[in-house]
Protein backbone atom coordinates (compact mmCIF):
# COMPACT_ATOMS: atom_id res chain seq x y z
CA UNK A 1 0.00 0.00 0.00
CA UNK A 2 1.01 3.57 -0.39
CA UNK A 3 0.76 5.97 2.20
CA UNK A 4 1.68 10.19 2.83
CA UNK A 5 3.16 10.66 6.19
CA UNK A 6 3.12 13.75 8.42
CA UNK A 7 6.32 13.10 10.45
CA UNK A 8 7.82 15.86 12.86
CA UNK A 9 11.30 16.80 12.34
CA UNK A 10 12.89 18.87 14.62
CA UNK A 11 16.84 19.05 14.46
CA UNK A 12 17.68 19.43 18.56
CA UNK A 13 16.11 20.94 21.61
CA UNK A 14 16.32 24.39 20.49
CA UNK A 15 14.75 24.45 16.73
CA UNK A 16 11.64 24.98 16.53
CA UNK A 17 10.68 21.70 14.11
CA UNK A 18 7.62 21.39 11.64
CA UNK A 19 5.44 18.52 10.59
CA UNK A 20 7.77 17.55 7.28
CA UNK A 21 5.71 15.52 4.27
CA UNK A 22 6.84 12.18 2.75
CA UNK A 23 5.09 9.32 0.68
CA UNK A 24 6.17 6.30 1.08
CA UNK A 25 5.36 3.27 -1.82
CA UNK A 26 4.48 -0.45 -1.13
CA UNK A 27 4.39 -0.74 2.45
CA UNK A 28 3.54 -4.51 3.43
CA UNK A 29 0.51 -5.12 5.18
CA UNK A 30 2.91 -7.45 7.60
CA UNK A 31 5.63 -4.90 8.38
CA UNK A 32 5.41 -3.42 11.83
CA UNK A 33 5.27 0.45 12.57
CA UNK A 34 8.68 0.96 13.18
CA UNK A 35 9.40 -1.41 10.31
CA UNK A 36 7.83 0.96 7.78
CA UNK A 37 9.58 3.94 9.73
CA UNK A 38 13.24 1.80 9.20
CA UNK A 39 12.02 1.45 5.14
CA UNK A 40 11.57 5.22 5.02
CA UNK A 41 15.17 5.52 6.45
CA UNK A 42 16.74 3.43 3.98
CA UNK A 43 15.23 5.85 1.38
CA UNK A 44 16.27 9.03 3.35
CA UNK A 45 19.78 8.12 3.08
CA UNK A 46 19.87 6.56 -0.09
CA UNK A 47 18.97 10.13 -1.19
CA UNK A 48 21.27 11.68 0.88
CA UNK A 49 18.97 12.93 3.37
CA UNK A 50 19.06 12.44 7.48
CA UNK A 51 16.93 10.08 8.55
CA UNK A 52 14.36 10.06 10.87
CA UNK A 53 15.33 9.53 14.73
CA UNK A 54 13.33 7.72 16.63
CA UNK A 55 13.27 5.96 19.94
CA UNK A 56 12.80 1.78 20.02
CA UNK A 57 14.99 -1.32 21.49
CA UNK A 58 12.99 -4.63 21.86
CA UNK A 59 10.23 -4.10 19.30
CA UNK A 60 8.45 -7.21 21.28
CA UNK A 61 6.64 -4.64 23.64
CA UNK A 62 8.61 -4.63 26.69
CA UNK A 63 11.10 -2.33 27.36
CA UNK A 64 8.92 0.98 26.78
CA UNK A 65 11.53 2.43 24.44
CA UNK A 66 8.94 3.13 21.31
CA UNK A 67 6.93 6.25 21.83
CA UNK A 68 5.09 8.12 18.41
CA UNK A 69 1.70 9.91 18.43
CA UNK A 70 0.40 7.82 15.71
CA UNK A 71 -2.83 10.05 14.35
CA UNK A 72 -3.60 11.75 17.65
CA UNK A 73 -2.77 8.40 19.93
CA UNK A 74 0.29 7.15 21.70
CA UNK A 75 0.76 3.86 19.89
CA UNK A 76 -1.58 4.40 17.49
CA UNK A 77 -5.00 4.00 16.86
CA UNK A 78 -5.37 0.13 18.78
CA UNK A 79 -5.38 -0.10 22.91
CA UNK A 80 -2.76 -2.21 24.63
CA UNK A 81 -0.18 -2.21 22.96
CA UNK A 82 3.30 -0.35 21.88
CA UNK A 83 4.29 1.07 18.86
CA UNK A 84 6.16 -1.96 17.55
CA UNK A 85 3.43 -4.04 17.85
CA UNK A 86 1.28 -1.26 15.81
CA UNK A 87 0.91 -3.20 12.35
CA UNK A 88 0.90 -1.46 9.13
CA UNK A 89 -2.64 -3.47 8.36
CA UNK A 90 -4.25 -1.75 10.76
CA UNK A 91 -4.47 1.34 8.02
CA UNK A 92 -5.45 1.55 4.53
CA UNK A 93 -3.98 2.31 1.31
CA UNK A 94 -3.98 5.73 1.02
CA UNK A 95 -3.83 6.67 4.34
CA UNK A 96 -2.73 9.71 5.34
CA UNK A 97 -0.48 9.27 8.61
CA UNK A 98 0.71 12.08 11.46
CA UNK A 99 3.33 11.03 13.36
CA UNK A 100 4.64 13.20 16.31
CA UNK A 101 6.76 13.08 19.38
CA UNK A 102 4.88 12.81 23.05
CA UNK A 103 4.08 16.13 23.89
CA UNK A 104 4.83 17.15 27.21
CA UNK A 105 6.84 19.69 29.15
CA UNK A 106 7.89 16.88 31.59
CA UNK A 107 9.40 15.02 28.12
CA UNK A 108 11.51 17.95 26.08
CA UNK A 109 12.31 16.85 22.65
CA UNK A 110 15.71 15.74 21.82
CA UNK A 111 15.51 15.31 18.58
CA UNK A 112 12.71 14.28 15.74
CA UNK A 113 10.29 11.75 17.36
CA UNK A 114 12.84 11.07 20.42
CA UNK A 115 12.08 12.80 23.95
CA UNK A 116 13.57 13.22 26.73
CA UNK A 117 11.75 10.95 29.41
CA UNK A 118 14.46 11.18 31.94
CA UNK A 119 11.85 13.07 34.29
CA UNK A 120 9.91 9.65 35.20
CA UNK A 121 13.66 8.27 35.88
CA UNK A 122 13.60 11.08 38.55
CA UNK A 123 10.74 10.14 40.07
CA UNK A 124 11.68 6.87 40.51
CA UNK A 125 14.72 8.03 42.31
CA UNK A 126 12.77 9.87 44.91
CA UNK A 127 11.56 6.91 46.27
CA UNK A 128 10.31 3.91 43.71
CA UNK A 129 12.44 1.62 45.25
CA UNK A 130 12.49 -0.43 48.53
CA UNK A 131 15.99 -0.06 50.66
CA UNK A 132 17.39 -3.73 51.35
CA UNK A 133 20.96 -4.41 52.45
CA UNK A 134 21.95 -7.38 49.66
CA UNK A 135 25.20 -7.65 51.41
CA UNK A 136 24.74 -11.30 51.02
CA UNK A 137 22.54 -12.02 54.39
CA UNK A 138 18.60 -10.98 52.56
CA UNK A 139 16.14 -12.21 53.99
CA UNK A 140 14.23 -15.36 51.76
CA UNK A 141 11.85 -13.40 49.34
CA UNK A 142 8.72 -16.19 50.81
CA UNK A 143 9.65 -15.97 54.24
CA UNK A 144 7.29 -13.00 54.11
CA UNK A 145 4.10 -14.46 53.47
CA UNK A 146 1.80 -12.39 50.99
CA UNK A 147 -1.77 -12.42 50.39
CA UNK A 148 -2.15 -13.59 46.52
CA UNK A 149 -4.90 -11.19 45.79
CA UNK A 150 -2.71 -8.30 46.55
CA UNK A 151 0.13 -10.42 45.27
CA UNK A 152 -1.55 -10.14 42.18
CA UNK A 153 -2.48 -6.07 41.84
CA UNK A 154 1.42 -5.81 42.86
CA UNK A 155 2.55 -7.35 40.01
CA UNK A 156 -0.33 -5.75 37.36
CA UNK A 157 1.11 -2.77 38.81
CA UNK A 158 4.56 -3.75 38.14
CA UNK A 159 4.15 -4.60 34.59
CA UNK A 160 3.96 -0.59 33.72
CA UNK A 161 7.01 -0.14 31.31
CA UNK A 162 7.54 3.61 31.58
CA UNK A 163 6.79 4.26 28.37
CA UNK A 164 4.92 7.47 29.20
CA UNK A 165 2.24 6.88 27.13
CA UNK A 166 0.06 7.90 30.22
CA UNK A 167 1.24 11.22 29.85
CA UNK A 168 1.43 11.33 26.29
CA UNK A 169 -2.44 10.61 26.16
CA UNK A 170 -3.49 12.98 29.24
CA UNK A 171 -5.61 15.98 28.06
CA UNK A 172 -3.39 17.64 31.05
CA UNK A 173 0.11 15.74 30.41
CA UNK A 174 -0.43 13.97 33.53
CA UNK A 175 2.31 11.50 34.85
CA UNK A 176 -0.49 10.05 37.68
CA UNK A 177 -1.24 6.42 35.82
CA UNK A 178 2.77 6.04 35.66
CA UNK A 179 3.67 7.61 39.46
CA UNK A 180 0.61 5.50 40.57
CA UNK A 181 1.50 2.20 39.51
CA UNK A 182 5.01 2.62 40.73
CA UNK A 183 3.80 3.38 44.12
CA UNK A 184 1.06 0.47 44.41
CA UNK A 185 3.64 -2.15 43.41
CA UNK A 186 5.00 -1.65 46.30
CA UNK A 187 2.26 -0.51 48.48
CA UNK A 188 0.68 -3.63 48.18
CA UNK A 189 3.16 -5.62 49.84
CA UNK A 190 4.65 -6.00 53.07
CA UNK A 191 8.05 -4.91 51.56
CA UNK A 192 6.94 -2.15 50.18
CA UNK A 193 5.14 -0.51 53.54
CA UNK A 194 8.43 0.05 55.72
CA UNK A 195 8.87 3.29 53.12
CA UNK A 196 5.36 3.98 52.15
CA UNK A 197 5.19 7.48 53.85
CA UNK A 198 8.02 8.65 52.28
CA UNK A 199 7.46 7.40 48.94
CA UNK A 200 4.11 8.35 48.67
CA UNK A 201 5.25 12.49 49.33
CA UNK A 202 8.28 12.45 47.76
CA UNK A 203 7.23 10.66 44.21
CA UNK A 204 4.43 13.52 43.99
CA UNK A 205 6.74 16.42 45.07
CA UNK A 206 8.97 15.11 42.24
CA UNK A 207 6.21 14.25 39.81
CA UNK A 208 5.00 17.68 40.59
CA UNK A 209 8.69 19.75 39.97
CA UNK A 210 9.21 17.90 36.99
CA UNK A 211 5.62 19.77 35.22
CA UNK A 212 3.46 17.32 34.86
CA UNK A 213 -0.06 18.28 34.79
CA UNK A 214 -3.34 17.18 37.55
CA UNK A 215 -5.49 14.20 37.38
CA UNK A 216 -9.11 15.12 35.81
CA UNK A 217 -9.66 11.28 35.80
CA UNK A 218 -10.68 11.15 32.85
CA UNK A 219 -9.57 7.59 32.03
CA UNK A 220 -7.75 8.30 28.46
CA UNK A 221 -4.29 7.37 30.10
CA UNK A 222 -5.50 3.80 30.91
CA UNK A 223 -7.37 3.63 27.72
CA UNK A 224 -3.68 3.94 25.76
CA UNK A 225 -1.81 2.12 28.25
CA UNK A 226 -0.16 -0.69 26.55
CA UNK A 227 -0.03 -2.72 29.84
CA UNK A 228 -3.88 -1.73 30.50
CA UNK A 229 -2.57 -0.18 33.88
CA UNK A 230 -5.97 0.30 35.77
CA UNK A 231 -7.49 3.45 36.95
CA UNK A 232 -7.85 2.42 40.55
CA UNK A 233 -4.27 2.60 40.98
CA UNK A 234 -4.73 6.04 40.59
CA UNK A 235 -7.11 6.17 43.79
CA UNK A 236 -4.52 3.97 45.73
CA UNK A 237 -1.77 7.16 44.67
CA UNK A 238 -4.16 9.34 46.20
CA UNK A 239 -5.13 7.32 49.26
CA UNK A 240 -1.31 7.31 50.09
CA UNK A 241 -0.23 10.64 49.27
CA UNK A 242 -3.11 11.85 51.50
CA UNK A 243 -2.87 9.59 54.16
CA UNK A 244 0.94 9.64 54.30
CA UNK A 245 0.05 13.34 54.35
CA UNK A 246 -1.02 13.20 58.13
CA UNK A 247 1.71 11.57 59.15
CA UNK B 1 13.11 3.26 30.06
CA UNK B 2 13.01 3.56 33.58
CA UNK B 3 15.16 2.73 36.18
CA UNK B 4 13.78 0.47 38.74
CA UNK B 5 17.18 0.18 40.90
CA UNK B 6 17.38 1.54 44.16
CA UNK B 7 17.69 5.31 44.08
CA UNK B 8 21.36 6.11 45.56
CA UNK B 9 21.62 9.01 43.96
CA UNK B 10 19.31 11.12 46.46
CA UNK B 11 19.19 9.59 49.75
CA UNK B 12 16.03 9.40 50.94
CA UNK B 13 16.33 11.42 53.78
CA UNK B 14 18.19 14.60 51.89
CA UNK B 15 14.96 13.78 49.11
CA UNK B 16 12.35 14.26 52.10
CA UNK B 17 13.74 17.56 53.56
CA UNK B 18 12.36 19.00 50.01
CA UNK B 19 8.87 17.67 50.38
CA UNK B 20 8.74 19.13 53.73
CA UNK B 21 9.50 22.05 52.80
CA UNK B 22 7.23 22.18 50.29
CA UNK B 23 3.55 23.28 51.44
CA UNK B 24 1.62 19.93 51.47
CA UNK B 25 -1.50 22.02 49.67
CA UNK B 26 0.26 23.10 46.62
CA UNK B 27 0.79 19.46 45.27
CA UNK B 28 -1.64 18.34 42.83
CA UNK B 29 -3.40 15.49 44.25
CA UNK B 30 -4.41 17.64 47.80
CA UNK B 31 -5.81 20.46 45.70
CA UNK B 32 -8.08 17.54 43.19
CA UNK B 33 -9.27 16.43 47.27
CA UNK B 34 -10.03 19.72 48.08
CA UNK B 35 -11.54 20.55 44.62
CA UNK B 36 -13.70 17.37 45.08
CA UNK B 37 -14.89 17.75 48.70
CA UNK B 38 -15.65 21.56 47.57
CA UNK B 39 -17.63 19.77 44.84
CA UNK B 40 -19.31 17.25 47.28
CA UNK B 41 -20.78 19.68 49.43
CA UNK B 42 -21.99 21.79 46.61
CA UNK B 43 -23.77 18.57 45.28
CA UNK B 44 -25.21 18.14 48.63
CA UNK B 45 -26.88 22.08 48.55
CA UNK B 46 -27.60 21.25 45.10
CA UNK B 47 -30.29 18.64 46.34
CA UNK B 48 -31.31 20.85 48.84
CA UNK B 49 -31.87 23.57 46.32
CA UNK B 50 -34.09 21.60 44.44
CA UNK B 51 -36.12 20.02 47.30
CA UNK B 52 -37.53 23.67 48.17
CA UNK B 53 -37.75 24.05 44.61
CA UNK B 54 -39.77 21.85 43.94
CA UNK B 55 -42.49 22.18 46.95
CA UNK B 56 -43.41 25.27 44.32
CA UNK B 57 -44.94 23.36 42.31
CA UNK B 58 -46.55 21.25 44.76
CA UNK B 59 -48.31 24.04 46.92
CA UNK B 60 -47.87 28.30 47.36
CA UNK B 61 -47.90 28.18 51.25
CA UNK B 62 -45.07 25.11 51.73
CA UNK B 63 -42.64 26.70 49.30
CA UNK B 64 -43.20 30.24 51.07
CA UNK B 65 -42.82 29.12 54.39
CA UNK B 66 -39.71 26.93 53.87
CA UNK B 67 -38.08 29.77 52.27
CA UNK B 68 -39.06 32.11 54.57
CA UNK B 69 -37.11 29.54 57.15
CA UNK B 70 -33.99 29.78 54.60
CA UNK B 71 -33.92 33.29 54.46
CA UNK B 72 -34.37 34.24 58.30
CA UNK B 73 -32.54 31.59 60.20
CA UNK B 74 -29.63 32.53 61.86
CA UNK B 75 -27.82 29.26 61.24
CA UNK B 76 -28.88 29.19 57.41
CA UNK B 77 -27.81 32.88 57.28
CA UNK B 78 -24.83 33.71 58.93
CA UNK B 79 -23.08 29.98 58.78
CA UNK B 80 -24.92 28.01 55.99
CA UNK B 81 -24.68 30.50 53.38
CA UNK B 82 -20.94 32.22 53.71
CA UNK B 83 -20.00 28.18 53.50
CA UNK B 84 -21.75 27.62 50.60
CA UNK B 85 -20.28 31.06 48.82
CA UNK B 86 -16.64 29.88 49.91
CA UNK B 87 -17.10 26.60 48.43
CA UNK B 88 -18.21 28.18 44.98
CA UNK B 89 -15.63 30.46 45.28
CA UNK B 90 -12.88 27.72 46.85
CA UNK B 91 -14.60 25.74 43.54
CA UNK B 92 -14.11 27.45 40.24
CA UNK B 93 -10.84 29.58 41.42
CA UNK B 94 -9.27 26.09 42.07
CA UNK B 95 -10.43 24.59 39.07
CA UNK B 96 -8.83 28.01 37.56
CA UNK B 97 -5.88 27.09 38.87
CA UNK B 98 -5.47 23.40 37.90
CA UNK B 99 -6.32 24.46 34.19
CA UNK B 100 -3.63 26.53 34.23
CA UNK B 101 -1.03 24.32 35.69
CA UNK B 102 -2.54 21.71 33.30
CA UNK B 103 -2.34 23.51 30.26
CA UNK B 104 1.47 24.76 31.44
CA UNK B 105 2.39 21.09 31.65
CA UNK B 106 1.84 20.79 27.16
CA UNK B 107 3.01 23.77 25.93
CA UNK B 108 3.07 22.57 22.51
CA UNK B 109 0.35 21.16 21.51
CA UNK B 110 -0.70 18.45 19.12
CA UNK B 111 -1.31 19.25 15.48
CA UNK B 112 -3.17 16.15 15.09
CA UNK B 113 -5.96 15.29 18.27
CA UNK B 114 -8.02 12.25 18.93
CA UNK B 115 -9.88 12.73 21.76
CA UNK B 116 -11.58 9.53 21.63
CA UNK B 117 -9.90 7.72 24.31
CA UNK B 118 -12.23 9.80 27.14
CA UNK B 119 -15.53 11.23 27.52
CA UNK B 120 -16.25 14.77 26.25
CA UNK B 121 -17.21 15.76 30.13
CA UNK B 122 -14.44 15.07 31.42
CA UNK B 123 -12.26 16.93 29.01
CA UNK B 124 -14.21 19.82 28.72
CA UNK B 125 -14.78 20.59 32.45
CA UNK B 126 -13.68 23.66 32.45
CA UNK B 127 -16.22 24.91 29.51
CA UNK B 128 -19.19 23.47 31.48
CA UNK B 129 -17.97 25.32 34.53
CA UNK B 130 -17.44 29.05 32.82
CA UNK B 131 -21.20 28.16 31.84
CA UNK B 132 -22.32 27.44 35.13
CA UNK B 133 -20.16 30.26 36.57
CA UNK B 134 -22.17 32.62 33.88
CA UNK B 135 -24.89 31.13 35.32
CA UNK B 136 -24.54 31.70 38.63
CA UNK B 137 -23.93 35.36 37.94
CA UNK B 138 -27.65 35.77 36.42
CA UNK B 139 -28.49 33.86 39.59
CA UNK B 140 -26.99 36.52 41.99
CA UNK B 141 -28.43 39.44 40.16
CA UNK B 142 -31.99 37.96 39.87
CA UNK B 143 -32.37 36.47 43.12
CA UNK B 144 -29.45 36.93 45.95
CA UNK B 145 -28.41 40.78 45.04
CA UNK B 146 -32.47 41.71 45.63
CA UNK B 147 -32.82 39.16 48.54
CA UNK B 148 -29.61 40.49 50.63
CA UNK B 149 -31.08 44.45 49.63
CA UNK B 150 -34.84 43.91 50.85
CA UNK B 151 -33.57 42.34 53.88
CA UNK B 152 -30.17 44.01 54.80
CA UNK B 153 -29.81 47.44 52.66
CA UNK B 154 -33.32 48.72 52.11
CA UNK B 155 -34.54 46.82 55.96
CA UNK B 156 -37.65 46.21 54.57
CA UNK B 157 -40.56 44.30 56.79
CA UNK B 158 -40.74 40.53 56.85
CA UNK B 159 -43.04 39.36 54.88
CA UNK B 160 -43.66 35.62 54.98
CA UNK B 161 -45.40 35.45 51.97
CA UNK B 162 -43.20 37.10 49.11
CA UNK B 163 -41.25 34.26 48.18
CA UNK B 164 -43.56 32.12 45.90
CA UNK B 165 -44.67 35.62 43.90
CA UNK B 166 -41.32 36.75 43.84
CA UNK B 167 -40.63 33.07 41.92
CA UNK B 168 -43.08 32.72 39.63
CA UNK B 169 -42.52 36.29 38.13
CA UNK B 170 -39.12 35.31 37.47
CA UNK B 171 -39.24 32.66 34.86
CA UNK B 172 -42.25 34.88 33.15
CA UNK B 173 -39.57 35.89 30.57
CA UNK B 174 -38.91 33.53 28.17
CA UNK B 175 -34.79 34.42 27.35
CA UNK B 176 -33.98 33.93 31.21
CA UNK B 177 -35.72 29.96 30.86
CA UNK B 178 -33.65 29.34 27.89
CA UNK B 179 -30.67 30.66 29.72
CA UNK B 180 -31.80 28.63 32.89
CA UNK B 181 -32.74 25.03 30.55
CA UNK B 182 -29.07 25.77 29.14
CA UNK B 183 -27.38 26.22 32.39
CA UNK B 184 -28.65 23.44 33.66
CA UNK B 185 -27.50 21.05 30.87
CA UNK B 186 -24.09 21.85 31.38
CA UNK B 187 -24.40 21.17 34.96
CA UNK B 188 -25.57 18.06 33.89
CA UNK B 189 -22.95 17.25 32.11
CA UNK B 190 -20.52 18.92 34.33
CA UNK B 191 -21.95 16.15 37.05
CA UNK B 192 -21.70 13.37 35.00
CA UNK B 193 -17.80 13.26 34.66
CA UNK B 194 -17.23 15.49 37.98
CA UNK B 195 -19.43 13.21 40.62
CA UNK B 196 -18.07 9.86 40.18
CA UNK B 197 -14.34 11.57 39.40
CA UNK B 198 -14.72 13.25 43.07
CA UNK B 199 -14.85 9.88 44.83
CA UNK B 200 -11.97 8.45 42.83
CA UNK B 201 -10.28 12.11 43.57
CA UNK B 202 -10.48 11.20 47.27
CA UNK B 203 -9.08 8.05 46.40
CA UNK B 204 -12.57 5.85 46.92
CA UNK B 205 -12.37 3.46 44.02
CA UNK B 206 -13.55 -0.38 45.19
CA UNK B 207 -16.47 -2.65 44.27
CA UNK B 208 -18.78 -0.06 45.69
CA UNK B 209 -17.88 1.80 42.53
CA UNK B 210 -20.22 0.70 39.88
CA UNK B 211 -22.78 0.96 42.07
CA UNK B 212 -21.85 4.68 43.17
CA UNK B 213 -21.16 5.33 39.38
CA UNK B 214 -24.71 4.58 38.82
CA UNK B 215 -25.89 6.48 41.21
CA UNK B 216 -24.03 9.28 40.18
CA UNK B 217 -25.28 9.07 36.58
CA UNK B 218 -28.87 9.30 38.24
CA UNK B 219 -28.34 12.26 40.43
CA UNK B 220 -26.38 14.24 37.31
CA UNK B 221 -29.26 13.16 35.15
CA UNK B 222 -32.47 13.92 37.59
CA UNK B 223 -31.67 16.82 39.41
CA UNK B 224 -30.62 19.45 36.98
CA UNK B 225 -33.56 17.65 34.70
CA UNK B 226 -35.35 18.81 37.96
CA UNK B 227 -34.47 22.44 37.79
CA UNK B 228 -35.27 22.38 34.48
CA UNK B 229 -39.05 20.71 34.48
CA UNK B 230 -39.58 23.50 37.66
CA UNK B 231 -38.77 26.52 35.45
CA UNK B 232 -40.66 25.16 32.50
CA UNK B 233 -44.03 24.91 34.37
CA UNK B 234 -43.96 28.12 35.72
CA UNK B 235 -43.40 29.31 32.63
CA UNK B 236 -46.18 27.65 31.00
CA UNK B 237 -48.61 28.24 34.08
CA UNK B 238 -48.43 31.49 33.98
C1 LIG C 1 -18.88 27.97 39.41
C2 LIG C 1 -18.49 27.51 38.27
C3 LIG C 1 -17.70 26.23 38.16
C4 LIG C 1 -16.51 26.11 37.53
C5 LIG C 1 -15.73 27.20 36.79
C6 LIG C 1 -16.11 24.73 37.67
C7 LIG C 1 -14.96 24.21 37.14
C8 LIG C 1 -14.53 22.92 37.33
C9 LIG C 1 -13.34 22.37 36.74
C10 LIG C 1 -12.38 23.10 35.81
C11 LIG C 1 -13.26 21.09 37.16
C12 LIG C 1 -12.19 20.08 36.77
C13 LIG C 1 -11.02 20.10 37.69
C14 LIG C 1 -10.04 19.05 37.27
O1 LIG C 1 -10.29 17.88 37.49
O2 LIG C 1 -9.01 19.39 36.68
C15 LIG C 1 -14.38 20.82 38.02
C16 LIG C 1 -14.63 19.63 38.66
C17 LIG C 1 -15.79 19.35 39.33
N1 LIG C 1 -16.86 20.19 39.53
FE1 LIG C 1 -16.97 22.10 38.97
N2 LIG C 1 -17.07 24.04 38.37
C18 LIG C 1 -18.07 24.92 38.69
C19 LIG C 1 -19.23 24.64 39.40
C20 LIG C 1 -19.58 23.40 39.90
C21 LIG C 1 -20.80 23.10 40.62
C22 LIG C 1 -21.93 24.11 40.92
C23 LIG C 1 -20.74 21.78 40.95
C24 LIG C 1 -21.69 20.90 41.70
C25 LIG C 1 -22.88 21.17 42.05
C26 LIG C 1 -19.48 21.26 40.47
C27 LIG C 1 -19.05 19.98 40.62
C28 LIG C 1 -17.83 19.49 40.22
C29 LIG C 1 -17.36 18.15 40.49
C30 LIG C 1 -18.11 17.06 41.22
C31 LIG C 1 -16.06 18.08 39.94
C32 LIG C 1 -15.14 16.88 39.95
C33 LIG C 1 -14.14 16.97 41.07
C34 LIG C 1 -13.08 15.91 40.93
O3 LIG C 1 -12.76 15.47 39.82
O4 LIG C 1 -12.56 15.50 41.96
N3 LIG C 1 -18.80 22.27 39.82
N4 LIG C 1 -15.15 21.96 38.10
S1 LIG D 1 1.24 3.38 33.17
FE1 LIG D 1 1.06 2.38 31.15
S2 LIG D 1 1.18 4.09 29.69
FE2 LIG D 1 1.97 4.88 31.65
S3 LIG D 1 4.18 4.55 31.58
FE3 LIG D 1 3.31 2.71 32.57
S4 LIG D 1 3.00 1.26 30.87
FE4 LIG D 1 3.29 3.27 29.91
S1 LIG E 1 10.63 -1.10 21.25
FE1 LIG E 1 10.47 -1.95 23.28
S2 LIG E 1 8.36 -1.68 23.70
FE2 LIG E 1 8.48 -1.02 21.64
Amino acid sequence: MDLKLKIWRQQNANDKGKLVDYDIKNVSPDMSFLEMLDVLNNELIEKGETPVSFDHDCREGICGSCSLQINGKPHGPDGAITTCQLHMRRFKDGDTIHIEPFRAKAFPVIKDLIVDRSSFDRIQHAGGYISVNTSGNTQDANAIPVNKDDADKAFDAATCIGCGACVAACKNASAMLFVSAKVSQYALLPQGRVEATRRAQNMVAQMDDEGFGACTNTGACSAECPKEISLTNIARLNREYLSSSLK
Amino acid sequence: MCDTSSGTTFGPAQKNEISKNMSWFSTTIARKFAMALSALFLIFFLLQHLTINMLSVFSEEAFNEASHFMGTNPIVQFLLQPVLIFAVVFHFVMGFVLEAKNRAARPIKYAKKDGSNASWMSQNMLISGLVILAFLALHFIDFWIPEMSYKYVQFLPEDADRYYGELVHKFENPLRVGAYVIAFVLLALHLLHGFQSAFQSVGFNNKFTPAIKKFCTAYAVIVPAGFILIAIYHFINH
